[in-house]
């Protein structure tokens, strides 16, 4: 007797050598979509949950019944938020040549990601609280937070408000709606539906928002968080960034035989929707409506947020290793930044010239802000955090044991 | 004074900070509407309501997860894993996050959350609802640990883990939910109704977190243990008629190490009990501790008494429960040596 029974593997579609396919990617027209009412149920966004809402056609031009949600911002609105990805960018660009240079130890880079956390910060108001992951960097350069602090917790030195406590990217910012970013993958999914039932149970009018990557959909905190947002509908939005990658492992293994990773969502009853996450006219008009419909009360909402992880996934990952060189520059969504700037000039308020003008101010402001920064310490030249600081905040209180280990330490 | 069980002074704690802190919430499996499958929480979310007190899916990692989003933002939820055994799913929210969010956020966030779990064996559980794994949590930097075996201290501990801002895993030994037991299972039941340490003050105090107590005086040898094994060391003193110091650690992480040194120094003589297995149990660590700060005083090597290296068997329970036997031949093997 031989058995009839066969495991299934999941495969990327190309590997190093291969020519990049994404042929099998479906790219539906933008503006197809309608809008789906605040108070749509999970069973009336079927269709949102495993199609792709796209505001920006190919022209640049922002088309269909989402780019409503765009009335709320002006073009100064969009102007600073192509600023916003540029800045993320060129960090990211200076950061990952300076752990090269051996002056910090590791680095995550959001390259191609850009528009996901930077258009949706611009939805959010004081007081809301990002549940993010280390790929999400983007929700503080466009929320605002000092360039000093966030290169500061780079380098580990005296300008990290964390005091060298942390790998660097796993940054923590509560007056800046930035919960503390932990290693371990999933567990800030839950929290940010326990943070949004403190909210409701307080009665304040404050959302939260988790932030999960494609391949931790697998933790088993990921069905924690949706179903506790499930059973209780607190005000929570439920982020997926599904950038296809998860270090080496394709997306394909964390979805199995799933369709999409918004339509998980409707199997517990949470309204879904998926969206171009490179369109950052979708990402602002989808977040709107996201924010809308939670703060209203109508419950939680996922939004798997469709884009591609353009740089390696992390300043120890070299990802010619198992994917093709070039995969990134063939992703049919195209760059994020481009994209935002074709639709500006598009609409007049943008030019070439302008933006290489922007790209010389951004990189500038960002050299002077490293200058600074590292004269304050860096890996190779590093000026010692004092010593207590291992033992301060353990507890509120130290305790004794921890205070004689303090002093053996001698410090 | 009222004459509580150990159940009625835990819920009589939740009543307390239930009415005292609108921060405070209370939820589990089966904790809201039913009250508890302990009791422990029998009647609180009638009083309080379903917004203070509810259910929650049989997901230890939702209930421990979601109590600390809630507390990063100032609330102090006080949650219930149905038994210890059950709490490995919570492991990564409470190693992980609960411990580390004041430290590794430079104190932007706290975690001032309760997780409340009964504990130990003695009651025919078998492998999963007996088990002691308080040496998993006292390894770990940023939570405390604290352990009950009084009515009285089971609720102001309760009301200072409510009250402490750091996250703090309370081990309640559901041997003693309703009255003490010395390890002879033999003998009747004994009731907290009819006992002095049964006798619980109304209202809020508190037992400070980090505190041990000394259950008996003595002068010849000193006992440190928590839980169950502070009536079966008081039973096994009583038969061998030496005049042992029983401490009550009450809190394992911290420990009182002042109570500790104090109480060594004095006798010169130490015995350590715990009913969780033996090979890195917290026995090892308060020996260790007793080692480095007494050591000259010390007049006999320190022994322990534990429960095997096994999982907890069903049939065989009293074979594996460090009764007052094991406990008996190693104060002789302390006192002769």
């Amino acid at each position: 007797m031989t058995s009839h029974c066969k495991l299934s593997f999941a495969h990327p579609p190309a590997r190093p050598g291969q020519t990049p396919d994404f042929s099998s990617v479906e790219i539906p027209k933008a503006g197809l979509l309608p809008v789906l009412p605040l108070d749509v149920t999970a069973a009336d966004c079927v269709e949102h949950a495993n199609s792709l809402i796209r505001v920006m056609d190919e022209n640049g031009e922002a088309v269909g019944p989402w780019a409503e949600f765009l009335n709320r911002f002006d073009v100064d609105t969009l102007r600073a938020g192509l600023r916003d990805m540029m800045m993320s960018r060129t960090i990211d660009m200076r950061m990952m040549n300076a752990q090269r240079q051996g002056k910090m130890s590791f680095y995550i880079q959001g390259v191609g990601e850009e528009a996901i956390a930077c258009g949706f910060q611009r939805c959010l108001k004081p007081g809301d609280m990002n549940f993010p992951t280390y790929r999400q960097q983007g929700l503080l350069i466009a929320g605002g937070y000092p360039l000093e602090m966030l290169l500061g917790q780079f380098y580990s030195n005296a300008f990290d408000p964390l005091q060298g406590r942390q790998l660097p990217t796993l940054h923590s910012a509560r007056d800046y709606g930035y919960f503390t970013v932990s290693g371990n993958l999933g567990t800030q999914y839950v929290h940010a539906v326990g943070w949004a039932m403190a909210n409701a149970l307080t009665q304040k009018d404050n959302i939260s928002i988790g932030w999960i990557g494609d391949g931790s959909t697998a933790s088993n905190d990921f069905h924690t968080a949706l179903l506790s947002a499930s059973s209780y509908s607190p005000p929570v939005i439920l982020n997926v960034v599904n950038n296809q990658w998860a270090i080496s492992t394709y997306t394909g293994v964390a979805k199995g035989k799933g369709r999409t990773y918004a339509a998980r969502a409707l199997g517990y009853g949470i309204p879904a929707i998926r969206v171009d996450g490179n369109d950052y006219l979708a990402v602002l008009a989808v977040s709107e409506w996201a924010t809308q419909r939670v703060r209203a009360g109508h419950g939680p909402v996922l939004i798997e947020w469709y884009t591609y992880r353009v740089g390696a996934h992390s300043s120890s990952d070299d990802p010619s290793a198992y994917r093709p060189r070039d995969e990134g520059k063939a992703w049919p969504f195209g760059d994020p930044i481009d994209r935002l700037k074709k639709h500006l000039i598009h609409i007049g308020e943008w030019s070439e010239q302008r933006h290489v003008q922007a790209e010389a101010e951004v990189l500038s402001t960002v050299v002077e802000v490293q200058k600074r920064v590292e004269a304050a310490g860096t890996m190779i030249d590093p000026k010692p955090i004092p010593g207590a600081t291992i033992f301060k905040g353990v507890y509120a209180d130290m305790p004794e044991h921890i205070r004689r280990q303090r002093q053996e330490l001698g410090v | 004074m009222a004459q509580l069980t150990m159940i009625e002074a835990l819920r009589d704690a939740m009543d307390v900070m239930l009415a005292r802190d609108p921060q405070i919430v209370i939820f589990g499996e089966d904790v809201g509407y039913f009250g508890g499958v302990f009791r422990c929480t029998s009647g609180l979310q009638k009083k309080y309501g379903e917004e203070r007190v509810f259910d929650t899916p049989i997901n230890e990692s939702a209930i421990v997860g979601l109590g600390i989003g809630m507390a990063a933002q100032g609330m102090k939820p006080c949650v219930e894993i149905q038994f210890a055994d059950y709490v490995y799913p919570a492991y990564d929210q409470i190693t992980q996050e609960a411990a580390r969010i004041r430290h590794r956020s430079n104190e932007q966030f706290s975690c001032p959350i309760v997780i409340r779990m009964p504990t130990g064996g003695g009651i025919f559980g078998g492998q999963t609802h007996s088990q002691s794994p308080e040496a998993l949590f006292t390894h770990v930097a940023g939570l405390k640990v604290v352990q009950p075996c009084t009515p009285h201290d089971a609720k102001g501990l309760l009301i200072s883990a409510m009250e402490d801002p750091d996250p703090v895993i309370f081990l309640e030994p559901k041997r003693l939910y309703n009255g003490p037991f010395n390890g002879d299972h033999k003998a009747p039941a004994q009731s907290w109704k009819n006992h002095a340490l049964g006798e619980v003050p109304e209202g809020h105090y508190s037992i400070p977190i980090g505190k041990a107590r000394v259950h008996r005086e003595g002068s010849a040898v000193t006992i440190l243990t928590y839980g169950t094994m502070v009536f079966v060391a008081e039973a096994a003193v009583n038969t061998l008629g030496v005049d042992a110091e029983i401490i009550d650690l009450r809190s394992l992480l911290p420990l009182d190490l002042e109570a500790i040194e104090e109480s060594v120094r004095k006798t010169g003589r130490c015995v350590v009990l715990h009913e969780a297995t033996k090979t890195s149990g917290l026995a090892g660590e308060i020996i260790a501790i007793v080692q480095e700060a007494c050591f000259y005083h010390l007049e006999a090597p320190v022994q322990r008494v534990t429960g095997w290296d096994a999982p907890y068997p069903h049939a065989l329970e009293w074979d594996y429960f460090p009764g007052q036997e094991r406990v008996c031949r190693a104060l002789q093997a302390v006192m002769e040596a």
